[in-house]
């Protein structure tokens, strides 16, 4: 039985990859959740192959039979009802879309890129005593911006993390939206400018694979991509005591002049990291001259500055190229500085 | 206060004549051959004395049959412009690899694709579909014309004035670069500070009044106007799914007017609903855009499913096999279409319980269209099959549209989504069901019913060319992209550094060309066919062997469609007419009321595409005087009341008379 099961599992996933002739990476993934979506995909193709396969024989084989010179056919122009072939062709979707329903509603919940990992792969469980090792990413004009608040590292373009130890993403974006993408770790999140989105993944075998922008972003798109590097404990130990040994350090100064778009940005690496500089990007004032959104939606929920709050809005200099990107209205951070006098007395 | 007003740019806004793309090589000869193009058309049409008749006949025609072929001829010239863009990127994909950069800089592929989203589907599809809804559905029902004729005209101008906005973005300025949706903050006006989003906006806004209008129109025209005896449970299929579009479109293109709306006033006035600060959320139109942009997708292939449903009932000499589950099928997709927008952004991290709900909702609409394929199906089973050109189109709609169905549903499920999202899997996946199903379709639709609307059939041997063509063409363009899909490539890229990956791009390259083929087979039929006329001449007003009162009028229809308005006993009304034995009323004609031509429409369209023009460059001075022009057209328009006249009785007799003639000589 278990051989039956394991040949019939190969031969499943032997179809797209004999249909592709090569590298389908979406299909054939380093990382557990990828493999989990990939699996899916396979069963969810074959419960409807179940009605597509037969709806397309019947189409090519009535066209064929009921041909106007095969006079021999049966023909009955008036007939147009019968009350059990629509039950059947009710029914017959019918009960695909409930056994794929349940196939949804459960791999939705298990492969929400929300929820903690479960499992390392198939077979290995995960203990509650691992904690899932953090990065948080940032979406650039059009790079990459990896921060490790555990070991106090940051890096353009690179991303490393040890095999078989979760990984947690928090994800947001500078300017425009982007969709982080590893096609061999896990199924994509989007990262968007203001807000923050999350992936749990691991990674099972040790490579190079690619990342990418899977959302267009604009002019510098298509170079958006990064390399990935699952390496053993040691490797990625060793990655890090490289890292760290970087002279850079990414404070709020040098993050806004890394923020400015450009294409192709070479990989960095930074020794240091300022600790709350991820907190400051989905706020949006890592310039420390405007106002959080926090602190925006704090003032707007104890009723708001009135007419005062447009007093506030400035504009950027918009005056380069370069800060075109950029600029923005904002509300200056000294808005909600304290009131020097009582109101009353 | 107004010492410092700046005259040039009051008059010209932003408009300077840098804007002109006159260094590109591809603009130079694409405006030299526009300009050649017009100038002959300009030419021919001087010589033959055509303008006169054109204003008369066409431009200012409220016959919905003249306004629907109108339509389907602005949709074929505009897919060729949109062809021509998926042309240029299947090249620039094929040839970019490694050191190799393509001929297209990232600054024009952005636009390229942009544009071919737009054009497609709002000026290729929609006017496809509506052109065929307008000719067809009023003779369907056994009507003379819609319920507002002028209102009809008018939509396809407002419609037509988009798509010429869209058009002049070429050769003045640019497109947006953004994708066909314009997501801010990508389209908000600090990433896009030039006029390509404001081309977008406003070619979409002018065209969208139009939809709107038309779709109203229709409905009013399908509630109130059907023939005696035609209950709603007797519609032709192609009426019943009309009207469920219609509905649709009243009630979802409204929201994209207001999205469009909020983000002008973004980009424009500077307030803050989708931006990053200040309290804006452009997740808001990412949900707004596709609480529109879902229904879309409904409003073009529901009519689509219903010309199928024409032609498999024709062209297998049967009744069209269970006529009350393909109704409400149509039904419950309509109601259904409000409840899977989210579907498109599973990936924005809405939870496992709202993306299951979705994601469930969209699988549920494959339950009504299955069954539609199976009714289908089941007309054919027991049927006399005649592979006439458009039963080709239908039997080759049915095996590819399923194909589109199942990788749709297989998007649907939110896990895998995540991983097929935005790659080229999805191109493959949409392309397969507007191709496989909307574009199929309609070609089908046109070859059915060409012969009603110019007398003449279209030539057999380069219709099937252009099948075959586009059929062959679709799997070589389309099934690559499902694989690079699998392979992990996203859409929208304009450069690529795996060189394993070129192979399937030059696949895609080799189907997009034989897709060329097809294009060029159909034109050439088209040529073929007005040149062979007198041979595929159909005197008889029904060449299949058709089911529906349109086929009970002669080809062309009378301006009046109906001396007498039919009275229908069952749905297959022409099919009962004939089986009981018909005979075409001789004598006893009467003066016809019918609508009255106008240039109100036309006028009130241009002025609007001015008025945009001038929105979309800051001519502040020009969009003042157009828009105050237009409203005052629009008012003055209100006290024509001269707005009808009557066929006299003596003309509907000698136009009768002909036709007895005509089916006389038929023996």
């Amino acid at each position: 039985m278990k051989f039956h099961q394991n040949a019939l599992r190969t031969l499943l996933m032997a179809l797209p990859l004999a249909l592709a002739g090569c590298n389908t990476i979406v299909m054939n993934p380093a990382g557990d959740i990828a493999a989990q979506q990939g699996h899916l995909i396979v069963v969810s193709t074959l419960l409807m192959m179940l009605i597509i396969v037969p709806v397309i024989g019947l189409t090519l084989w009535f066209a064929w039979r009921y041909r106007a010179s095969n006079t021999e056919a049966t023909y009955t122009p008036d007939w147009d009802h019968s009350t059990q072939l629509e039950l059947l062709i009710w029914g017959a979707p019918l009960l695909i879309i409930i056994a794929l329903g349940l196939v949804t509603w459960i791999s939705t919940h298990t492969l929400d890129p929300y929820r903690p990992l479960r499992r390392l792969d198939a077979q290995r469980p995960l203990t509650a005593d691992v904690q899932p090792i953090d990065v948080e990413v940032v979406a650039l004009d059009w790079k990459w911006l990896f921060i490790y608040p555990e070991q106090g590292i940051a890096t353009v373009n690179e991303l490393a993390a040890p095999v078989d130890r979760p990984i947690r993403f928090h994800i947001t974006a500078s300017t425009v939206m982007n969709s982080f993408y590893i096609p061999a770790l896990a199924g994509q999140i989007y990262a968007m400018p203001g807000m923050q989105t999350t992936l749990n993944a691991v990674i099972n075998h040790t490579g190079e694979f690619e990342g990418l922008s899977a959302n267009y972003s604009g002019a510098g798109f298509s170079n958006m991509r990064f390399k990935f590097h699952a390496l053993s404990d040691a490797g990625f130990t060793q990655w890090v005591t490289t890292a760290k040994a970087s002279p850079l350090a990414l404070e709020r100064a040098n993050y806004l002049e890394l923020e400015k778009p450009s294409v192709k940005a070479p990989l960095v690496r930074y020794g240091t990291v300022a600790h709350d500089l991820f907190a400051a990007v989905v706020d949006r004032c890592v310039d420390t001259t405007h106002m959080c959104a926090s602190q925006m939606m704090a003032i707007d929920e104890a009723g708001g500055l009135g007419r005062g709050g447009v007093r506030g809005v400035s504009t950027q200099d918009s005056s380069t190229e370069q800060n075109r990107l950029l600029a923005r209205p904002y509300v200056k951070a000294e808005v909600c500085a304290p009131r020097r006098q009582p109101i009353a007395n | 206060m107004f010492d410092h007003v700046d005259l040039t740019k009051l008059i010209f806004g932003r408009l300077t004549l840098e804007a002109i793309p006159y260094q590109e090589p591809i603009l130079q000869i694409t405006f030299a051959m526009v300009a050649l193009g017009g100038l002959t058309v300009f030419a021919l049409m001087t010589w033959f004395r055509a303008w006169g008749p054109f204003w008369r006949d066409w431009v200012t025609s409220i016959d919905h049959k003249k306004i629907g072929i109108m339509y389907i001829v602005l949709a074929l010239v505009m897919l060729l412009r949109g062809f021509a863009d998926a042309l240029m990127m299947r090249a620039q994909q094929a040839m970019s690899f490694g050191d190799q950069a393509g001929f297209l800089p990232p600054h024009h592929y952005d636009q390229i694709f942009t544009a071919h989203g737009v054009i497609m589907i709002f000026f290729v599809a929609m006017p496809l579909v509506t052109g065929l809804m307008n000719f067809v559905v009023p003779l369907q029902i056994g009507a003379r014309d819609v319920a507002f004729p002028f209102l009809n005209n008018f939509s396809f101008w407002m419609t037509t004035c988009g798509a010429m906005l869209t058009m002049a973005s070429l050769f003045v300025g640019e497109f947006a670069r953004t994708g066909w949706l314009a997501y801010p903050p990508l389209s908000g006006i600090a990433a896009s500070p030039d006029v390509g989003v404001d081309y977008y906006i406003w070619s979409l806004q002018i065209a969208g009044v139009g939809t709107l209008l038309s779709g109203i129109n229709l409905i009013a025209t399908i509630v109130k106007m059907r023939a005696p005896g035609m209950t709603m449970m007797r519609m032709p299929v192609f009426t019943w799914t009309a009207l469920c579009t219609n509905v649709l479109i009243v009630a979802a293109f409204p929201v994209l007017t207001a999205v469009l709306g909020l983000l002008s006033l973004d980009r424009y006035f500077g307030t803050a609903f989708f931006s990053n600060d200040l309290g804006g959320n452009a997740m808001m139109y990412v949900n707004l855009i596709w609480i529109w942009g879902h229904p879309e997708v409904y409003i073009l292939v529901l009519p689509v499913f219903g010309i199928f449903s024409e032609i498999v009932s024709t062209f297998s000499s049967k009744r069209l096999f269970g006529y009350s589950s393909m109704v409400y099928a149509t039904v419950v997709i309509t109601l259904l279409s409000y409840l899977v927008w989210l579907h498109h952004f599973f990936t924005m991290g809405s939870g496992a319980s709202v993306n299951s709900f979705f994601g469930i909702t969209t699988m549920i609409i494959s339950i009504p269209t299955g069954a539609k394929i199976f009714n289908w199906l089941f007309t054919m089973y027991r049927g006399r099959i005649r592979f006439e050109v458009p039963m080709l189109w239908t039997i080759g709609f049915m095996i590819t549209f399923v194909i589109g169905g199942m990788t749709g549903v297989l998007l649907a499920v939110p896990s895998a989504d995540f991983v097929l999202h935005n790659s080229l899997f999805l191109i493959a996946h949409f392309h397969n069901v507007i191709i496989g199903g909307v574009v199929f379709g309609c070609f089908a639709g046109i070859t059915y019913w060409f012969p009603k609307a110019f007398g003449y059939k279209l030539d057999a041997f380069w219709g099937k060319c252009a099948f075959w063509f586009w059929f062959i063409g679709f799997y070589f363009a389309f099934m690559p992209l499902y694989v690079l899909g699998l392979m992990g490539v996203t859409r929208r890229l304009s450069h690529f550094e795996d060189p394993t990956l070129q192979i399937w791009f030059v696949i895609a390259a080799i189907g997009a060309g034989l897709i060329a083929l097809g294009i060029g087979s159909f034109l050439i039929g088209m040529v073929v066919s007005y040149r062979n006329r007198e041979a595929l001449r159909d005197l008889t007003g029904d060449p299949w062997g058709g089911r529906t009162l349109e086929w009970s009028t002669s080809s062309p229809p009378p301006a009046y469609n109906f001396a007498f308005t039919p009275r229908v006993h069952d749905t297959d009304a022409w099919a009962d007419m004939k089986a009981a034995g018909y005979v075409r009323p001789l004598t006893g004609f009467v003066p016809i009321h019918m609508p009255k031509n106008t240039a109100a429409g036309f006028l009130i369209s241009v002025l609007s595409a001015v008025f945009g023009f001038a929105a979309i460059w800051h001519m502040w001075l020009i969009a003042g005087l157009s828009f105050v022009t237009l409203l005052a057209a629009a008012i003055i328009h209100t006290f024509n009341y001269a707005r009808d006249y009557y066929i006299p009785a003596d003309e509907v007799v000698s136009t009768e008379n002909e036709r007895t003639r005509l089916l006389g000589t038929q023996g």
